[in-house]
């Protein structure tokens, strides 16, 4: 009853994900190029491919920050003092709505659900780290941190 | 209170370095591989399906069920090791990977070899970069000491292991949808039947199992079946991780024998309330599961005390909501989670969440109309029972046990426009 036939190369679109992930660091986001890109080289359609690429919410179609902020608007952040708390607070920081860049291309600030950090809640994750545990001065100093390291 | 249970999942949780092998090794990890290796692959499935193991991912189905509907036969056969924990309230699988991989490597091997499959994947939530970097160093440290790879301890079976990061997706928790995420599709859960342990990845039998369950197999080959049930209750066996979260003093990953009354869990080991305001509600397994009242206390913790009592243990993912709480608020932030995470595929829940979050906008902003009660259920009964997977089913339930234990909220909101907690 093998349904293995159906795929063009099983090992090739399997890389899919993998391969948007590489894509993505290269081109900052998936644009066009990116995507015919990741099709070419995995010899599948570009229409596969994005509609793979669309369906996931880490993989980005559209142009990010430098620091992409995620914010946790999840029940557990929100019963302590999560959520739109600190969404409300960084948005007025960073001067742009959720969803937005700042002009400088530097952050860019996204709402997201659970970043299983319940248990530390409010939490927050800057590109690949995760910050939790926060209160209105520790994004503060996020926030410095993260321009210092800039100018480094 | 009930007997103190000796740690079991947690065992190595604390120890310095407990995620490398050598502490892993030391503390007796991998007997139970050298031990399983030697047994007949079908007395292990007898042991397991004896110990009354069942999963730990939401559903509580029998893992050596499971196991005993893959074929037999030396065909292709994969098994998954479904880390795409994202059910919000829950953080232990979390917790098992980052501090003890090598317990859930283990226990996969051991399925592998009892199911003969040779080939395994994790598969791991995008947003667990920490995870993703510990689960490839723990496989790297397993094949460098032969437990992963060709012939493993002399045994002559193979098995290899390899990750596989998913990218943003609540349901690829669902067991089919991570079968086409693995296969680099857009993360929709197929019909079933057939199960995946009859056609799963790429058109092969694929046992796919959530991190807690496989991290009790080492300790079930180990001490046995009989040690096993006598922790927790009759059906439902063993200890449990309860991830408590929300209005307590004492946030946390707690192990606890199944069973362990609900109160106990809440007011002895999370500390209690957070402050002197009283607990006014409790979602006993995550955000998918009914929400419950303080009448629901005493309620012990297992698969079939929850159910009877109109809701579902879930994750075992507990969070508790204090006096003050506006649970019509409650509601609508669960039903922006179901809408961001619902796949699109079917119609009930696709549609069916985003009328309910209209709705439940609408009441919260002050806009509410006095059919909306009506609608609100007419909508769920639209949805349950007729969604293409347990999510859209799951979407209902904010909705339903908030309308169930706290109709006159709504019904406040309607008449002041305003919540019932502000007044």
């Amino acid at each position: 009853m093998s349904q293995a036939t159906r795929f063009r190369d099983p090992a090739n679109q399997s890389m899919v994900l993998t391969a948007l992930y590489i894509a993505q660091e290269q081109y900052g986001h998936l644009n066009q190029e990116a995507l015919e890109r990741v099709a070419e080289r995995l010899e599948l359609p570009v229409s596969q491919v994005y509609s793979t690429a669309s369906f996931y919410s880490l993989l980005h179609t559209q142009a990010k920050g430098r620091y992409h902020i995620q914010v946790c608007e999840g029940i557990s952040c929100a019963l302590c003092g999560g959520a739109e708390t600190l969404i409300d607070y960084l948005q007025d920081k960073l001067a742009i709505r959720a969803g937005g860049i700042t002009p400088d291309g530097m952050f860019s600030l996204e709402v997201v659900q659970c970043l299983a950090s319940c248990g530390t809640s409010p939490a927050v994750r800057v590109n690949d780290e995760l910050y939790d545990d926060l209160n209105f001065d520790k994004v503060d100093r996020l926030l410095d941190q993260l321009a210092e390291r800039e100018e480094a | 209170m009930s007997a103190a249970l000796e740690p079991i999942l947690t065992r190595n949780i604390g120890v310095p370095n407990s995620e490398k092998i050598d502490v892993y090794l030391a503390r007796g990890g991998y007997s139970a591989l050298q031990k399983a290796l030697k047994m007949d692959p079908e007395a292990l499935i007898q042991e397991v399906r004896a110990s009354g193991l069942r999963g730990r991912g939401g559903a509580g189905f029998p893992a050596g069920l499971k196991w005993g509907f893959m074929p037999k036969g030396d065909q292709t056969k994969y098994v998954c090791i479904n880390t795409d924990e994202g059910e919000p309230g829950t953080f232990k699988d979390r917790l098992i990977v980052e501090h003890d991989p090598h317990s859930i490597i283990e226990g996969a091997i051991i399925a592998a070899y009892a199911v003969n499959a040779h080939r395994a994947f994790v598969y791991i939530r995008g947003e667990f970069f920490l995870g993703v970097k510990r689960w490839i160093k723990a496989i790297d440290e397993a094949y460098h000491r032969g437990f992963l790879g060709k012939d493993i301890l002399g045994s002559g079976f193979d098995i290899d292991l390899s990750v596989h990061r998913g990218a943003g997706a609540y349901i690829c928790g669902e067991e089919t949808a991570l079968i086409n995420s693995l296969e680099g599709l857009r993360g929709e859960p197929r019909i079933k039947p057939p199960y995946p342990a009859q056609i799963g990845l790429w058109g092969e039998p694929t046992l796919v199992h959530n991190v807690e369950t496989l991290a009790n197999i080492p300790h079930i080959v180990n001490r046995g079946a009989a040690w096993y049930q006598s922790i927790g209750t009759e059906n439902s066996v063993g200890s449990k991780l309860f991830c408590v979260s929300g209005h307590v003093r004492k946030r946390g990953n707690y192990e606890l024998p199944l069973g362990t009354p609900l109160r106990e869990i809440i007011f002895e080991h999370a500390g209690g309330m957070r402050s002197s305001k009283p607990l006014k509600a409790v979602i006993p397994g995550g955000a998918s599961t009914p929400v419950l009242t303080s009448a629901h206390l005493d309620l012990p913790m297992d698969f079939e005390s929850v159910a009877q009592a109109g809701s579902m243990l879930g994750t075992g993912a507990i969070i508790v909501m204090e006096d003050g709480t506006d649970m019509v608020d409650v509601a609508r932030r669960l039903m922006r989670f179901f809408v961001h995470e619902s796949c699109g595929k079917c119609t009930p829940c696709r549609v069916g969440t985003r009328n309910l979050l209209n709705t439940l906008e609408r009441i919260v902003a002050g806009e509410g109309e006095p059919g909306d009660i009506d609608l609100l259920e007419d909508i769920c009964s639209n949805m349950v029972g007729s969604t293409f997977c347990p999510l859209g089913e799951a979407a209902a339930n904010p909705v339903l046990s908030t309308l169930k234990h706290f109709r006159h909220e709504y019904q406040y909101y309607l008449d002041h426009k305003k919540p019932m907690t502000a007044a």
